[in-house]
C-alpha cells in the first residue's frame, strides 16, 4: 500500500517472465473472444479438397480430416475453453479464499472443521464426479466445472489458511486484531494484500489444472459435442488421423501446453513482483557490503602474527599455521577466519572460546576439511599427523576422517540420522574402519557404548535415535566417533544443548577418554565452565581471529586482552543474585564487515586511536601465552588496561 | 504405521458412503426431467420411459440410495442399462487392466523420477534450468498428447509398440508388458516431473542436515551417505507425494485408457457417462474409490517399513 501502483506495474512490464505469457494469454483472448469477426473461416466450412493438409497461406494452421481451418476452429474453441477455465477457478476462488481466511485467523473450532472436510473432499476420486455430472446434466461442461471448482477448494482453502495464519502471527496484524478490529477487516485490510501473490500463484496453477481436465475430457468425447470445435476435441481428432498426418496434433496439443504454460509463469512472475513489494529490493545493502568488503581485503596485507607459543605444542597431532579461510560470495571473496594458528598436541585439550558468530566452528571444520560449499583454505596451512593436507583429495580426507580425526556436534539429536537404529549407525562407524562381519562389528558396537559408559547396551542397539535422551544421544554420537579408534577428536559444542548436570557428565567421559586413549580433543565452546572444567589451552576467538591463548588458568584469572575479560565478566554462572548480567554491548560483526584495525575496536572500552589505523598482529608479551591487542606488552597500555580492569 | 493403515481403513468406510450418496444425490439437482436428462435428447419416449423405470427415477432419491446400498453390501452394485450385465462382474474383469496401469505407472515413475532427481542434485545452472522447464512441462502438457506423440513415434512412424489394445497377462505376458509400455509412459510422464522436483528438493534438504555433515566428519563414505541414508529420507518424502498424486493420476488413466482402447474401469465408466448407464458409472465410483484407498494403504505399509519413526508417533 505504501508503494503506489505504477512503479510496480512498469516493473512488472520491464520483465520478459511476466510480459511473454502475458502477451500470449491476451493475443490467445482476442482471437478467441474476437473469433466471429477475425476468424478466417467459420469453423464448420469444409473444403474436402484441401483435407488434411499442413500449414499454407491459405490455412495457416492447416486442415483437419474434413478440410476445416484448424486456426479458425482452435480460435471459435477457444472462447469456451476461456470461459469454463474462469466458472471453475471463480468458484474456487469465491468459496476457498473466504474460508482459508476464516480458517487461519479465527483457528479453532470452524478451523478443525474446515480442514476435516478438506480431507474427505481430497479423498474423493475427482474424475468420477465429473463423469456422473456430465452423464446426469446431458454434457453440460458448466457443470462439469462447477464441480472441478468445487473439487479444487480444499486444495486453495489449506494454502491461503496456512498463510494467514503466518501473516497473522506477524506482530502489526496481531496488534490490529487486539486493538479490535474484526476479523474480516483484518483479512481484507492487513491480510489479504499480503497472501495476494500466492493466492494468484494457486490461481494460475487451478487454471493450468482446470485448461487440462477440460481438454482431456473433450479429448475423450465427453462435454463439448463434435462437431463443435473445441481445444480436446481437435486432439482427438489428430488421434484418429494420426496414421495420415502427424501436423494435426502439434497446435492442437501445443496450444493447450502452451496456454497452461503460459498461465504458470504468468503467477510465478507475478507473485514475486507483489513479492518484491514487501520485501523491498536488496539493491541498497549490496552496495554497502561492496564497501565493507573492500576494506577486509585491505586488511589481510596484515603484520606477521607472533604464534610460535600457539605452535609450541608438544606432540601435535594437529596443526594449523597462519589460517585465513574465504569465502565466495555474490559481492567477492570474503574472510570467515583469519590468520588462525593453532596445535593440539597428544593427550592434550585445546578449548576455542568466543561469542557465536566468531569463527570457532568454521575453525573446526577447516581441520576437518569440510568447509561449507565455496569455502576454501585461501592461505596458511593445515597438517595433520605432521603431514601438510592442503592438496588433499576427496579419498584422502575420507581415509583422515574418523581414523584419525573424529567429530562431535552440537544438537546430539539431530546429529544422527532418525531413520536407523542405534546399533546400525554404530555398526556402519565401525565397519567405515574396520573389515568386520556383521557379528563382530556388533561386539565392537557393544564394546564401544561400555567405552561411552552406557548401560544395557544390547536394548540401546535396538533403539532409534528420537528414542533416547539427548544426553544418551551425546555419548552414542561420541561413541560413533570413536569406532574409527581416532587421534584427535572435534567437540563443536558438545554439552550446549544438554542440561547442566548432563554438561559435567560428558566432559567428564571425554577427559576419561582421554586419559585411557591419549586421543587428543579440540573442544569448542562458548561456555567458559567447560574449558576450565576439560582444556589445558585455551583459545579465545573473536569476528574470525585468534585474540588470546594461554594456559587455561591463566587466561581466565589474569586474561590480557579486553575481549576475554568482557567475556569472562559476562558468564551467566559467575553472575551475583540479584543483579544484572554483565553483557557486552554490540555484536560480533559478521565476515565481511570486518574493521580494518582491531576488530573489537568497537566494543573495547580501552579503545586508543592506535587500534584502528592497521591491522594488530599477535603478540607474545611472557611465556604465558599470546594477545592480539596494541595495549598489551606495551607498558603504557598495560597500565591503562590495569586500570580498567 | 498400523495405527495410520487402521485409520485409512476406517476412513474408507465414510468415504464410500459419502461418495456412492454423492452420486445420487447429484441427480437432485437435475433440472426438469431426469430421466430425459440422462437417456439424452436423442432419447425415443419408450427409452426415456425404460430408463425412468430401470432407474426407479419414480422413488425419491433416498429410497434408491438405501436400495443400491443393501445391494452393494452383498457386492450387488446392479445392472448395466446398456446390456443388463450385473455391473459388478464387468467391473471385476476390468479391474485388473486399471490396476496394472496404475500401479505400473506410479513404480516407474517413481524410479525414473527418483534417478532423474538425484542425477540434477549436484547439478549447476544449466541442470536447474532444465529441471524447471520440466517441471512446468509435465504440469502443463496434457497425457493425451503424449500418448499421441508417443503413438507417433513408436507406432506409426517405427513399427516397435502396439497403439491400441490390451493383452491380458494370462494370455501372453510379453504382449502384455508391450500393451502397457506406451499408456504408462504417457501417464507417467507428468507424475515423473513431479517426483524428480520432489527427490532434487528433498536431496539438497537432507544433505545439508547435521547428520550427514557429522557422516561425513566420521569417515562415512559418500556412496553410503547418498544411496543409504539420503536415499531413505527421500524415500519417505516421494512416496508421500506419490499417494497425493493418486488420485489426479486415475483422472488421467481415464483418458489414457480411451485413448489406448484398453478396456479398463475408466474406459467403462466414459462409455457409460456418454450413454446415461448411471449404475455403471456408480460401479466404477465404488471401485476407484477401493483403488485409492487400497493404493495408499500400500504406500503407508512402505513408508512405514522405510520410517518407522511413524509406529511411535
Amino acid at each position: 500500500m505504501s508503494t503506489p501502483q505504477v512503479p510496480i506495474i512498469r516493473r512488472a512490464l520491464g520483465r520478459p517472465r511476466i510480459t511473454i505469457p502475458a502477451v500470449i494469454l491476451v493475443l490467445e483472448l482476442i482471437a478467441s473472444f474476437g473469433a466471429s469477426w477475425l476468424a478466417p473461416y467459420p469453423p464448420q466450412q469444409a473444403d474436402f479438397a484441401s483435407a488434411l493438409s499442413g500449414p499454407s497461406a491459405k490455412h495457416l494452421l492447416g486442415t483437419d480430416r474434413l478440410g476445416r481451418d484448424v486456426l479458425s476452429r482452435l480460435m471459435y474453441g477457444g472462447a469456451d475453453t476461456f470461459r469454463e477455465i474462469a466458472i471453475a477457478v471463480l468458484i474456487t476462488l469465491v468459496i476457498a479464499v473466504p474460508l482459508g481466511l476464516v480458517a487461519g485467523l479465527r483457528r479453532g473450532r470452524i478451523d478443525a472443521a474446515l480442514m476435516r472436510m478438506a480431507d474427505v473432499v481430497m479423498s474423493i476420486p475427482g474424475i468420477i464426479l465429473l463423469l456422473i455430472v456430465l452423464a446426469l446434466f446431458s454434457q453440460s461442461m458448466t457443470a462439469a466445472m462447477i464441480v472441478i471448482g468445487l473439487l479444487s477448494v480444499p486444495g486453495m482453502m489449506r494454502v491461503v489458511r496456512s498463510a494467514s495464519l503466518t501473516v497473522g502471527r506477524e506482530t502489526y496484524v496481531a496488534a490490529a486484531r487486539v486493538s479490535g478490529l474484526g476479523t474480516w477487516r483484518v483479512a481484507r485490510r492487513h491480510v489479504l494484500p499480503r497472501i495476494t501473490g500466492l493466492i494468484l500463484v494457486n490461481a494460475a496453477l487451478a487454471c493450468a489444472n482446470t485448461l487440462l481436465i477440460a481438454a482431456g475430457l473433450n479429448a475423450i468425447g465427453l462435454g463439448v459435442k463434435p462437431p463443435a470445435p473445441s481445444w480436446g476435441g481437435m486432439m482427438a481428432d489428430a488421434a484418429q488421423t494420426l496414421n495420415q498426418s502427424l501436423w494435426l496434433a502439434i497446435p492442437t496439443g501445443g496450444l493447450v501446453a502452451v496456454t497452461a504454460a503460459a498461465l504458470i509463469v504468468l503467477g510465478d512472475g507475478l507473485r514475486d513482483t507483489l513479492a518484491e513489494r514487501w520485501s523491498g529490493t536488496s539493491h541498497a545493502t549490496t552496495t554497502r557490503r561492496r564497501t565493507a568488503v573492500t576494506t577486509t581485503v585491505a586488511a589481510a596485507a596484515a603484520p606477521e602474527s607472533d604464534d610460535a607459543w600457539l605452535l609450541a605444542e608438544p606432540h601435535p597431532v594437529v596443526r594449523l599455521t597462519k589460517v585465513t579461510v574465504t569465502a565466495e560470495t555474490e559481492h567477492g571473496e570474503v574472510e570467515l577466519i583469519s590468520d588462525v594458528s593453532l596445535a593440539v598436541g597428544q593427550g592434550r585439550t585445546v578449548g576455542l572460546v568466543g561469542e557465536s558468530g566468531c569463527g570457532k566452528s568454521m575453525t573446526g571444520l577447516a581441520l576437518l576439511g569440510l568447509l561449507p560449499n565455496g569455502a576454501r583454505v585461501a592461505s596458511g596451512t593445515v597438517e595433520i599427523d605432521g603431514t601438510d593436507v592442503g592438496s588433499y583429495g576427496p579419498a584422502q580426507w575420507r581415509a583422515l576422517r574418523g581414523g584419525t580425526i573424529a567429530f562431535i556436534s552440537q544438537e546430539p539429536m539431530v546429529g544422527l540420522d532418525p531413520l536407523f537404529t542405534i546399533g546400525q549407525l554404530l555398526r556402519e562407524a565401525v565397519r567405515t574402519h574396520e573389515k568386520l562381519s556383521r557379528k563382530e562389528a556388533t561386539l565392537r558396537a557393544r564394546e564401544l557404548l561400555a567405552q561411552v559408559q552406557l548401560p544395557d547396551p544390547d536394548r540401546v542397539l535396538k533403539l532409534r535415535p528420537s528414542q533416547i535422551s539427548g544426553g544418551m544421544a551425546q555419548r552414542v554420537s561420541i561413541a560413533v566417533a570413536l569406532a574409527g579408534r581416532p587421534r584427535i577428536l572435534v567437540a563443536d559444542e558438545p554439552t550446549t544443548a544438554l542440561d547442566v548436570t548432563v554438561q559435567r557428565e560428558i566432559v567428564q567421559l571425554l577427559r576419561t577418554i582421554q586419559r585411557d586413549t591419549g586421543m587428543a580433543l579440540l573442544m569448542i565452546s562458548h561456555d567458559w565452565d567447560v574449558i576450565a572444567e576439560a582444556c589445558d589451552t585455551a583459545l579465545v576467538m573473536y569476528a574470525g581471529q585468534v585474540v588470546e591463548a594461554g594456559p587455561t588458568e591463566r587466561v581466565m584469572t589474569a586474561p590480557l586482552h579486553p575481549y576475554t575479560r568482557k567475556l569472562l565478566a559476562a558468564n551467566p554462572r559467575l553472575a551475583t543474585v540479584g543483579e544484572p548480567i554483565p553483557t557486552i554491548p554490540g555484536t560480533v560483526p559478521p565476515p565481511g564487515q570486518w574493521p580494518v584495525g582491531c576488530h573489537f575496536a568497537d566494543r573495547c572500552p580501552d579503545r586508543v586511536t592506535r587500534c584502528t589505523e592497521a591491522p594488530i598482529a599477535l603478540t607474545q608479551p611472557d611465556d604465558q601465552g599470546v594477545a592480539r591487542c596494541v595495549l598489551v606488552g606495551d607498558e603504557l597500555g598495560e597500565e591503562l588496561l590495569e586500570v580498567s580492569s | 504405521m498400523w495405527r495410520t493403515s487402521g485409520m485409512r481403513i476406517v476412513q474408507a468406510v465414510p468415504l464410500l458412503l459419502f461418495v456412492s450418496a454423492l452420486t445420487f444425490f447429484l441427480q437432485l439437482f437435475i433440472p426438469g426431467d431426469a430421466a430425459r436428462s440422462i437417456g439424452g435428447l436423442t432419447a425415443s419416449p419408450q427409452a426415456i420411459a425404460a430408463l425412468r423405470h430401470r432407474l426407479h427415477l419414480d422413488q425419491p432419491v433416498w429410497e434408491r440410495y438405501w436400495a443400491w446400498l443393501k445391494d452393494a453390501v452383498h457386492g450387488d452394485l446392479g445392472r448395466s442399462i446398456s446390456n443388463n450385465e450385473a455391473v459388478s462382474g464387468t467391473l471385476n474383469t476390468r479391474l485388473g487392466v486399471t490396476l496394472s496401469l496404475v500401479i505400473a505407472t506410479t513404480l516407474l515413475a517413481l524410479v525414473v523420477g527418483v534417478v532423474l532427481g538425484m542425477a540434477s542434485v549436484r547439478g549447476g545452472r544449466t541442470t536447474r534450468l532444465a529441471a524447471d522447464s520440466a517441471s512446468i512441462a509435465g504440469m502443463t502438457i496434457p497425457a493425451f498428447w503424449v500418448g499421441l506423440l508417443g503413438i507417433w513415434v513408436f507406432n506409426t512412424r517405427f513399427d516397435l509398440l502396439p497403439a491400441n489394445g490390451y493383452v491380458f497377462f494370462g494370455t501372453s505376458a510379453g504382449g502384455w508388458a508391450r500393451s502397457l509400455v506406451l499408456p504408462v509412459a504417457a501417464l507417467a510422464f507428468a507424475l515423473v516431473t513431479v517426483i524428480a522436483k520432489q527427490t532434487r528438493e528433498q536431496f539438497a534438504d537432507v544433505l545439508s542436515r547435521d547428520f550427514v555433515r557429522n557422516l561425513r566428519a566420521n569417515g562415512v563414505s559418500e556412496r553410503s551417505i547418498l544411496f543409504k541414508h539420503s536415499l531413505r529420507h527421500v524415500s519417505v518424502t516421494v512416496l508421500t507425494v506419490a499417494g497425493n498424486n493418486l488420485i489426479g493420476l486415475l483422472g488421467s488413466a481415464v483418458v489414457i485408457e480411451e485413448l489406448f482402447g484398453l478396456p479398463g474401469l475408466g474406459s467403462a465408466a466414459v462409455t457409460a457417462a456418454s450413454s446415461g448407464d448411471i449404475p455403471v458409472i456408480q460401479g466404477v465410483a465404488v471401485y476407484f474409490t477401493l483403488i485409492v484407498v487400497g493404493l495408499n494403504l500400500l504406500l503407508d505399509l512402505a513408508i512405514g517399513w522405510l520410517n518407522p519413526q511413524a509406529v511411535a508417533a
